[in-house]
Parts: structure tokens; C-alpha cells; sequence
């Protein structure tokens, strides 16, 4: 029984030696192909995302900064290569996603505190244990409006505070957030983006963030991954580390700016290739 | 309730002081505002404009004689028959008889055809598979298919419901099954990226996606289930029923109580769509949020 009866006629090319990233790497992506209608999107991408830090993806139109992510987050299946959190598979890493459609991404059926609690009864929790953690974060978020009311009772902003509440209640490792702001007025896109500033300096939670605009992207940032037209590959990564929390002064000081314009070169250069 | 706008319009310059006025729609409505209802609210009548319009052509049509009595009875002497007969054994056993048809089909219908079609729609291959024979069946006048049952299950009671019963579970098969397929992607997602299971998105997301379409199809079924109990009630060898009744009524030319029994049957339709919106806005309460 131990006789291959119908072996491969070619033998398959060696897997490359698994090359793990620098020190303090949460996410490490190897040799990830993805093909969309026979074209290539990714090409055997390469990429090392640092813990406890906010990385935000900036780069131009269709280069595929929310598929990236969504494959990370197992949304989208990947051709090939290997995606490992702190070495394990996503199957046994927490993540949270926040969408940028809030309308769409909430359960209208349940009440937002049902909604917000759903990912701690998907992992079995006790109502005690339940009911800790949903103080804990109203406590941390501040929350001013009724979590018992339905989410389209809500407000946008509040609908999109509901979710990031939402995805943070299992503690996630990594958080991932898709042009959170996209779909928000001005007034709720500050207050949500220093919510978030306040979320990452209690936790450090691991971030991603996509964001189309450039301010937002860097002034969120740790690092901004600048990403080039597709098939895609990193144009640059800047790394921006003013010290949290950041406020409106950051956006005059000189690092941020000088961070702003380098990104902006980088976008213009590969718009233009 | 609609704001009762002419009297909230009529309120400011009589009576209104700076306190009221910073919360106006605190007294709409409170005894306490001595507001002069001197003009009625004529919007809220303005659904009843239709079929008093209708009663008076109706009635016009008659008394000029351009239709012949025999053809086409007053309508307050059929408005009278109507509630003579729904208050006497006249119509109302056949309108029960039928009510309890059309429920029993559409109960039938709903318990086989709502988990078959949310099973099938969460099975996208499995539903393309049926698809056509579904699309074919629901094409087909239920009608159409009278005899056919009739060769089946023969003139019963049973006959009826099962006719009525297969050609409403066409109907919510169909809608259950696109309301799975057509559920909003996103959702899906983002309880997949919580780590629901298969069987978690589906008790937890599907479903509640499906229902409002679903309810759509319930809808139409239950008014499918009526048409085609109606029609078979009209077929040979009945008894009972307003489509029986209304057979009846024609063939010993008692054009009153023919309209009658048309008009309960009318009114059951318009009741049971009337109840189906009024459950479905219960149950599916964020439909259209």
C-alpha cells in the first residue's frame, strides 16, 4: 500500500525556505499570488506588518488596497502563498473588521448591543462574561446614545461607533478597517478618528487601515504603505512616528507634513508610471 | 399618525407663547390647546374618494339603464345582500370554508416551502438545478393544473387544498430562495470575518436576510392560494365556497347574491393582504431602513 500508483509526471518545484520577518513582525505575508480575471493583482507580494502598530495603505485607484486586506481577513480567497499572524493560521487568530458600509455590515435585526455582543456568543461566552466586556467598552467608548435601540434607529456616526465597538469586543489581535470614514460626515470622521487614536493607545492593537485620503492615512499612521498600480508591489513604506495622541497641531508639524509630501511624491510618481 | 397639519398650522399666531413654541408638537393633539378646528381634515378621507366614485357610476349606471338590472343589481341592494348573507347561513359558511381552504393550502405551502427554499438558496448549485423546474411550474397557470389533481385526489375537500397548496409553494420557494441568494454580501462577510461557522451565518444572517423577500413571496402565495381555491370551488361536484357559491349564484341567475359572493371574495383577498402587511411590518420591522 505504500506504492504510488499514479505519481505526478513532473515533480513540484521546492517550496522557498519560509524567511521570517524582523523582530516585532505580526503579519507576515509570503509569495501571495492573486489573479483577478486572468490578470495578475498580486504577484508574489511580499510584506512584514509590525505589531502593536497602525499601518495605513494608500496607493492609487484599483491597485487592490481593500482586497489586500480583505485577503489578510480571509474575505477573499488567495491564489497562493502564506499569510501568518505571530506565525499562526488566521483560523486561530481573533481579527476584527470594521466596513466602510456601516448600513450593510450591521445586523438590522438585532439591537446594537446584541450587534456589538454577537462576536463574543459566536466564541461562546457566558452572559456574565458578556455583560463585563460590553461595560468595559461602552465605558471606553464614551457611548452617549441607547445601545437597545435598533442600528437603523442610529445615527451614521453612531451606527459606525457600533461597529468598531462591534469588532473590538473579542480583543482583537489585529483590526482592520476599510475607508472607516468614507461613508461619514466631517464632524462624526474626527470624532470616530480620535476614538480610534484612544482605542490604539489603551490597547496597541494591530491596524490596517485603507484610507483614500492622504491626511487621515498618515495622521492615523505608524507607517503608510505606499502600494503601485498593479499588478502591485510596495512602492515605499514611510515611517511616521510622532508621538500619541496626536492632535490638530500634528497636522503643522514639520515631520507630519514633511511625512504628507514624500507620501504625495510617491502617489504622484506611481500614478504617473 | 399623520401630524394633523392644518390645526398645528392654525395654533402659532392664536395662542402660541415663547415657552410653547420652542416644543409646538408637545401639545398637538392635548385637549388643553383650544385650537379652532374650523377647517376638517379632508386628506384622511381622501381613500374612500375611489370607491364611493365607484358606488355612485355604479349606481348611475343602473338607474339611467344602460345596464340591465338583471345583468347588474343596485349596488345598496348588493351591499345589502352582501351583509344579509355574510350574517346568515347564505355566505358566510362558504366564506369560512374558503378562508380555512386558503389558510390550510397556504400553511402547507409555507412549512414545505420556506426551509426548502432557504435551504436551496444557500445552496446556489443545488437551486440552478431545480431552477428551471421551479421557473417552469410557476409559469404554468396553477389553473391550469385543476384537472389534473382532479384525476389525483378526485372532488374532495382535499383536492382543493392541494392544488391551491402547490401552486402557492412555487411562489415562496422561489422568493425564500432568492431572498438567500440575493442576501447582502457584506453581511455574510462580516460574520464570517467574526468566525461564524456555516451553520452559524446561515441561522444567524441568511435566514433573517431572507425574510423580507420571503415575505414578499408569502404574500403573493397567499393571494395565489386564494385564486386558484376560488377556481376549484367553481369546478364540478363542489359543494361549499364562494367559488361555489358564485357558480351557483349565475347559473340560477340570482345576480345579487353572485355579487355578493364576489364581493366577500374580494374582501377576503384584501383582508388576508392587509393582515400580511400588518406582520410583516412586525416581524420584518427593518425592511426598508
Amino acid at each position: 500500500m505504500t506504492e504510488v500508483l499514479n505519481g505526478p509526471v513532473y515533480a513540484d518545484t521546492p517550496k522557498p525556505p519560509f524567511r521570517p520577518g524582523p523582530a516585532g513582525t505580526h503579519i507576515t505575508i509570503r509569495g501571495l499570488t492573486k489573479y483577478f480575471a486572468g490578470w495578475p493583482l498580486y504577484e508574489n507580494f511580499d510584506l512584514d506588518i509590525p505589531k502593536g502598530q497602525i499601518v495605513s495603505i494608500f496607493g492609487p485607484n484599483g491597485c487592490g488596497k481593500s482586497t489586500l486586506i480583505n485577503m489578510i481577513a480571509g474575505l477573499v480567497p488567495i491564489d497562493s502563498g502564506e499569510i501568518l499572524f505571530d506565525g499562526k493560521s488566521l483560523k486561530d487568530t481573533t481579527i476584527g473588521y470594521v466596513f466602510q458600509n456601516y448600513r450593510e455590515a450591521l445586523f438590522p435585526w438585532m439591537r446594537t448591543i446584541d450587534n456589538i455582543a454577537y462576536p463574543l456568543k459566536l466564541e461562546g461566552k457566558s452572559k456574565a462574561e458578556v455583560d463585563r466586556r460590553m461595560e468595559e467598552l461602552v465605558a471606553s467608548f464614551d457611548v452617549k446614545f441607547d445601545l437597545n435601540r435598533y442600528p437603523y434607529e442610529l445615527s451614521g456616526g453612531q451606527q459606525q461607533t457600533a461597529s468598531i465597538m462591534r469588532a473590538l469586543a473579542p480583543k482583537p489581535e489585529v483590526l482592520f478597517l476599510d475607508e472607516p470614514f468614507s461613508a461619514l460626515d466631517f464632524e462624526m470622521t474626527l470624532f470616530i478618528r480620535e476614538k480610534l487614536q484612544e482605542v490604539f493607545i489603551q490597547t496597541g492593537t494591530t491596524m490596517m487601515l485603507v484610507s483614500h485620503d492622504l491626511e487621515e492615512a498618515v495622521y492615523l499612521a505608524d507607517q503608510v504603505l505606499l502600494l503601485t498600480k498593479r499588478p502591485t508591489s510596495i512602492a515605499e513604506i514611510l515611517h511616521y512616528d510622532d508621538p500619541r495622541p496626536r492632535t490638530v497641531a500634528t497636522l503643522t508639524e514639520p515631520t507630519f507634513v514633511a511625512t504628507k509630501k514624500r507620501s504625495l511624491e510617491v502617489f504622484q510618481r506611481e500614478v504617473r508610471r | 399618525m399623520p401630524p394633523d397639519s392644518t390645526t398645528t398650522l392654525g395654533t402659532p399666531g392664536t395662542e402660541a407663547t415663547p415657552g410653547t413654541a420652542a416644543q409646538p408638537w408637545r401639545h398637538r393633539g392635548s385637549p388643553a390647546v383650544a385650537s379652532p378646528r374650523k377647517r376638517m381634515d379632508w386628506g384622511r378621507f381622501l381613500p374612500l374618494a375611489g370607491p364611493i366614485a365607484l358606488l355612485i357610476i355604479w349606481d348611475l349606471v343602473v338607474r339611467l339603464g344602460w345596464i340591465k338590472p338583471i345583468l347588474l343589481p343596485p349596488p345598496v341592494d348588493t351591499l345589502l345582500t352582501l351583509i344579509n348573507g355574510m350574517t346568515s347561513q347564505v355566505l358566510l359558511p362558504h366564506f369560512l370554508v374558503t378562508l380555512e381552504r386558503t389558510l390550510v393550502a397556504f400553511a402547507i405551502a409555507t412549512a414545505i416551502g420556506m426551509p426548502l427554499g432557504i435551504a436551496l438558496g444557500s445552496n446556489e448549485r443545488a437551486y440552478r438545478s431545480v431552477e428551471f423546474v421551479i421557473d417552469f411550474f410557476r409559469s404554468t397557470p396553477a389553473s391550469a393544473l385543476i384537472p389534473l389533481f382532479l384525476l389525483i385526489f378526485g372532488i374532495s375537500n382535499i383536492n382543493k387544498v392541494a392544488i391551491a397548496a402547490f401552486g402557492a409553494f412555487l411562489i415562496v420557494i422561489f422568493n425564500c430562495a432568492y431572498g438567500v441568494i440575493n442576501a447582502r454580501k457584506q453581511r455574510v462577510a462580516a460574520a464570517k470575518v467574526m468566525g461564524a461557522t456555516r451553520w452559524q451565518i446561515f441561522k444567524d444572517v441568511l435566514f433573517w436576510e431572507s425574510l423580507q423577500p420571503s415575505f414578499v413571496g408569502l404574500r403573493s402565495a397567499v393571494s395565489m392560494a386564494l385564486v386558484i381555491v376560488v377556481v376549484a370551488e367553481m369546478f364540478i361536484g363542489s359543494e361549499n365556497g364562494l367559488g361555489h357559491k358564485i357558480i351557483d349564484a349565475q347559473q340560477v341567475m340570482n345576480v345579487r347574491v353572485m355579487y355578493a359572493a364576489i364581493m366577500a371574495a374580494g374582501i377576503l383577498g384584501y383582508a388576508l393582504n392587509v393582515a400580511f402587511l400588518a406582520l410583516e411590518k412586525r416581524i420584518v420591522h427593518w425592511s426598508g431602513r
